[in-house]
């Protein structure tokens, strides 16, 4: 777009977020939500609205979607109220899917996240409300059919509805980015957008700079990933520029994400054909909840991230950028946290992890919860160098090991021979044979060429497998050829 | 009832069962002779959606255990129909509709399950209305019910099966359902004791919805004891049903031994307007006068907001079942006719499925719900509603115990006779109030007009189902079981 | 509020029920009448009333997470109208984008 019409015109951008919650059972019967299972074997009479069938609240739902709503600053309700949202769709076995309408679980909270300048803003959390997932429908699998899988009917979520307060796809990109930090951290959900676990929605207008009024917005629908949103709203928001600057008006709709084309399309929804007929849900009396039970859910709430960050910064004397990476995920910071605290170098177990684990993990896509190298045994490594008994060098070699056997340090130290030698008969009769295979180069640095030291001490370090104490090595040396 | 039941009273089948006298084969065998008899078949009365004989038989066996109890079931033996919108695992449960046509529910309502614990055999599906939807069981895919002590007349409805059922002497004890008074209404009709539970008294898992929030398992009894046991074995706190209420169940067939001596029967005067059929009001002048003589106060009250009940009802009842019977969509089970597409599946399998009364109320519900209707018609109703249930409580606060009307305005009337469907929702119109306020309430015969059996029906606070009880029982011996004097 | 035909096909196609011409023009006049009845509801004052929501003040009660869930006598192929390597079958939708697609 040129610079001049981004100039005058402004973008405006609300954004529905859909997260199942990782509970073990649906939300309104005992089936379980676990993934990948064969087609329709997690059902029952109640997720295949078979005739007679009632629903069953999962309180653990109510406890998830509670710790959510209270991280994201919001007030949480005492009594809400389930509603019926009332459509067709083969793969809504009821013909309406039980949500939470005027009287939601939760309204009024934010989110604070940094603008691309790096100042800080508020979005502003309109609402949180409980509902139930729909099953799958798949249009590929047989010819002129859809299959539908209701094994995923019934999962509960909740919908997080933003206010319009974003007014670029970067802060767009930036909320998303913090909204799943903060429900990672709160072990509610898996929120990933790969695995459906997250599901974004947009509503984004564009009006003229300095207009008061909000312009006409449209719903933007079928992205997969945030990156994915971020190119969406731009395409869309010039797309709405381009009518609105040649006089034309906005129409509401919804626009379908075509990732391939990097296009957005209109959705052959009819205009005005959703009418849910939202009532209270007859089958559910509303949900009270008591204030001494959301006191104990507030107190209970993990460390979020944003406080995390701080306290790193604080108690470890991390730089920023360190306290961004070992923060990222919660599961990582715990990890680092536990290493930092047994070995009691934060610097040290900062490199380490940020370095050799996290490394370690992208190249095998591994869980940090499930690997080898636990805190307890990578902060021994690290004592060990502490310690003198292992070179930097020889450390590596032994965290190898250690992520290849599980085997703790001091083991395979022990076994591999990597145990640091600072032993000065060892250590001179190693360069001593050194001396004797590189004798020009010793000739040359006995001459001056302290440029050679390099070699001569990487020669020992070969020769002794890594194991030779670079320090006491240089004083030997320095004695042997030095001037 | 004119005729004692071949088969007997629940109590004495209970009884003779425990005892070895008789075993449940024996009276399987004596309640399909009598279905026989009195031609409950398809071409005679038609109360019968499905009736297998012969796994009926196969399956009529009482546990060892169940025979050595030292409680012995409180239904031990006892055959018990069963409204076909109520889930079973044998027989279909088609709720009296084409969509569901044989369609056999892979799990049991509640009830039924209550039904077997306590010993009872389920007897057969029985004819119904159309999902419930009608006073009359004219509405039924399967043809209308016949009222067994006037075959040409209506038996009532939405439960016209199983009271025809109980009135025919075939069962002592049927399941009936409660929406807007299908238990009572047909209740009277036949000549016979039926009961609305309290909303959430009785287990609402299994049984199809119609209205949810006013959807309640019924019974219907040859006597009020037979009523009393089946309530008693069926009632109870469900973790299937969030609308359940935690509540203990008292024996509500022990209630005769509270006397009506003292208690306080109050007669709203909205049930007995002038234009009262005047031998009506006879026979609920006796019954009341019966009352007095053992010891009652009668005492006139009134419920100001009964006229508005069938509008409130009308508007609600129908809003929840639009939405209830959008799972009936050809996609999982039931009946599936293909169209142009997937919109034109739903389409035809929902119009040849449903017939026209259903179809005008999912017309009337999704109407009422829909987009710049819903404050005006729902919400306003559902408003409305609640000054009609506060109307009870302030009468009841008021320290009256039990109240007494008639149960529906005229005796059964002739198949076919009504035809406008307004004209058929004013059936409701003594009996709709309780459904909406969830209060407890039954009729029991209390004579004939015309020679057709006319019933008498007590409402109670509530949860209060035991007063409701210790009435009824008290008006039964004064009048006669069946009271056709 | 008269219900005019329009509205009677709009309702029909809400609630996915084919009607005939014949059949609308019916229901038009039914409903019509019908809720001409329901009118005296509009003239009760019920400024302040709560609408009758819930059974009691107790509120919902919640089941805890897993257990054991209600199971089937039969499986889905004793009763599923179309069954395909365990999948419901329907047509195939129009386009199916979308969730509320017609």
């Amino acid at each position: 777009m040129a610079a001049s019409l981004r100039a005058d015109w402004e973008m405006v951008v609300g954004l529905e977020v859909h997260v199942q919650l990782r509970t073990r059972s649906k939300a309104f019967c005992a089936c379980s939500c676990e993934y990948g299972a064969p087609p329709n074997v997690n059902t029952c009479p109640v997720c295949l609205a078979l005739p007679g069938a009632l629903p069953v609240l999962n309180g653990r739902a109510v406890e998830l979607a509670t710790r959510a709503a209270l991280a994201l600053n919001c007030t949480v309700h005492p009594v809400s109220v389930f509603a019926r949202k009332n459509y067709f769709y083969p793969d809504l076995p009821k013909g309406y899917q039980i949500s939470q309408f005027d009287k939601p679980l939760a309204t009024d909270g934010y989110v604070e996240i940094a603008r691309s300048d790096a100042s800080p803003m508020r979005v502003g959390v309109t609402r949180l409300h409980m509902e139930e997932d729909a099953g799958k429908s798949i249009h590929d699998r047989f010819p002129g059919a859809t299959a539908i899988d209701l094994n995923r009917s019934g999962v509960p979520l909740i919908e997080i509805v933003s206010e319009p307060d974003m007014r670029s796809a970067e802060e767009a990109g930036a909320y998303l980015r913090v909204l799943k930090q903060i429900l990672e951290y709160l072990d509610v959900s898996d929120v990933s957008m790969e695995e459906g676990s997250l599901r974004v929605d947009a509503n984004v207008s564009a009006r003229r700079r300095g207009a008061a009024k909000l312009g006409t917005k449209t719903e933007v629908k079928n992205m997969n990933s945030f990156s994915g949103v971020e190119r969406a709203l731009e395409v869309e928001f010039v797309r709405q520029v381009g009518v609105l600057a040649s006089g034309g008006t906005v129409q509401q709709q919804t626009m379908l994400w075509d990732a391939g084309a990097g296009e957005v399309r209109p959705s052959r929804t009819k205009e005005g054909s959703h009418d849910y007929r939202y009532f209270p849900e007859p089958d559910l009396p509303p949900l009270v909840l008591a204030d001494e039970w959301i006191d104990r859910v507030r107190h209970d709430l993990p460390e979020l991230p944003a406080d995390r960050r701080r306290r790193f910064a604080t108690d470890y004397k991390l730089g920023e950028y360190d306290v961004n990476v070992l923060t990222a995920s919660s599961r990582v910071s715990d990890y680092y946290e536990a290493v930092a605290r047994a070995h009691r170098d934060p610097k040290v177990a900062a490199n380490w992890v940020m370095g050799e684990v996290l490394a370690q993990l992208k190249g095998s896509a591994a869980d940090i919860d499930t690997f080898r190298v636990r805190p307890q045994d990578l902060a021994g490594l690290l004592d060990l160098m502490r310690d003198g008994v292992l070179s930097h060098t020889a450390a590596k070699q032994v965290f190898a090991g250690m992520v290849a056997t599980g085997d703790p340090a001091a083991q395979i130290a022990e076994r591999e021979g990597l145990v640091k030698v600072d032993d000065d008969a060892q250590l001179a009769a190693w360069l001593d044979e050194v001396i004797g295979e590189l004798p020009t180069e010793a000739e040359r640095f006995r001459a001056g060429e302290k440029k050679l030291q390099g070699v001569l001490i990487g020669a020992v370090m070969k020769k002794s497998k890594g194991r030779a104490d670079p320090r006491k090595l240089n004083q030997l040396l320095a004695a042997r050829l030095g001037s | 009832m004119t005729e004692p039941i071949p088969t007997g009273t629940a109590a004495s089948l209970q009884e003779h069962t425990a005892s070895g006298r008789t075993t449940t084969a024996a009276t399987v065998d004596s309640a399909l002779a009598r279905a026989r008899d009195v031609n409950a078949g398809r071409e005679g009365l038609n109360i019968f959606v499905a009736l297998d004989d012969s796994y009926l038989q196969d399956h009529a066996t009482v546990s060892a255990t169940q025979l050595t109890d030292t409680e012995p079931g409180l239904l031990l033996g006892v055959p018990v129909a069963i409204k076909d919108n109520i889930a079973t695992l044998h027989h279909p449960t088609t709720c009296g509709s084409l969509i569901l046509g044989g369609y056999v529910s892979p799990y049991e309502a509640t009830v039924v399950r209550r039904l077997r614990e306590a010993g009872a055999v389920p007897f057969g599906k029985t004819n119904m209305d159309e999902f419930a939807m009608g006073s009359s069981t004219e509405n039924s895919a399967y043809g209308p019910t016949r009222n067994p002590p006037a075959p040409d007349r209506v038996p009532g409805g939405s439960s016209g099966g199983s009271a025809a059922a109980v009135a025919a002497g075939i069962v002592p004890i049927a399941l009936g359902s409660e929406t807007g008074g299908s238990v009572r209404q047909p209740a009277a009709f036949c000549g016979i004791v039926g009961v609305k539970p309290t909303y959430g008294r009785v287990s609402r898992f299994g049984l199809v919805a119609f209205a949810s929030s006013l959807d309640q398992v019924g019974v219907f009894g040859a006597t009020v004891d037979d009523a009393a046991r089946g309530l008693r074995t069926i009632a109870g706190h469900d973790p299937l049903d969030s609308t359940s209420a935690l509540l203990d169940v008292p024996d509500y067939h022990l209630a005769h031994r509270r006397s009506v001596k003292g208690m306080v029967i109050g007669r709203p005067k909205e049930y007995f307007p002038e234009s009262l059929d005047p031998r009506m009001r006879a026979r609920l002048d006796v019954a009341l006068e019966h009352l007095r003589e053992l010891g009652a106060e009668i005492r006139d009250v009134s419920l100001p907001h009964t006229g508005l009940a069938i509008p409130v009802y009308y508007i609600v009842a129908p809003a929840e079942a639009s939405s209830n019977l959008a799972r009936f969509d050809g996609v999982r089970y039931g009946l599936r006719i293909g169209g142009d597409g997937l919109k034109g599946m739903y389409e035809a399998t929902r119009s040849k499925g449903f017939g026209p009364e259903v179809t005008r109320r999912i017309m009337l519900g999704t109407y009422v719900l829909s987009a710049g209707y819903y404050d005006a018609y729902y919400r306003k109703a559902q408003r409305v509603r609640t000054l009609i249930a506060d109307d009870f409580s302030r009468v009841f606060a008021s320290g009256v115990d039990v109240l007494f009307t008639p149960t529906t305005p005229t005796p059964a009337f002739p198949i076919g006779a009504i035809s406008d469907p307004y004209e058929m929702y004013m059936s409701d119109i003594f009996t709709a109030t309780a459904n909406l306020a969830g209060v407890p309430a039954m009729s029991q015969p209390i004579g004939r007009v015309g020679g057709l059996p006319v019933g008498g029906q007590l409402l109670a606070a509530h949860f209060q189902e035991e007063k409701m009880f210790s009435v009824a029982y008290a008006l039964e011996r004064a009048l006669g079981v069946g009271a056709s004097s | 509020m008269a219900v005019t035909i329009d509205d009677v096909r709009h309702i029909a196609a809400l609630a996915r029920l084919g009607l005939t011409d014949e059949r609308a023009d019916l229901l038009m006049t039914e409903m019509n009448t019908i809720l001409g009845h329901m009118a005296v509801l509009s003239k009760v004052d019920t400024k302040g009333v709560q609408e009758a929501i819930g059974v009691g003040a107790q509120g919902l009660p919640v089941r805890d997470d897993g257990g054991a869930p209600i199971p089937l006598a039969r499986s889905l192929d004793a009763f599923a109208p179309a069954l395909r390597d365990g999948f419901f079958i329907v047509p195939r939708l129009s386009t199916h984008e979308s969730a509320e697609e017609e």
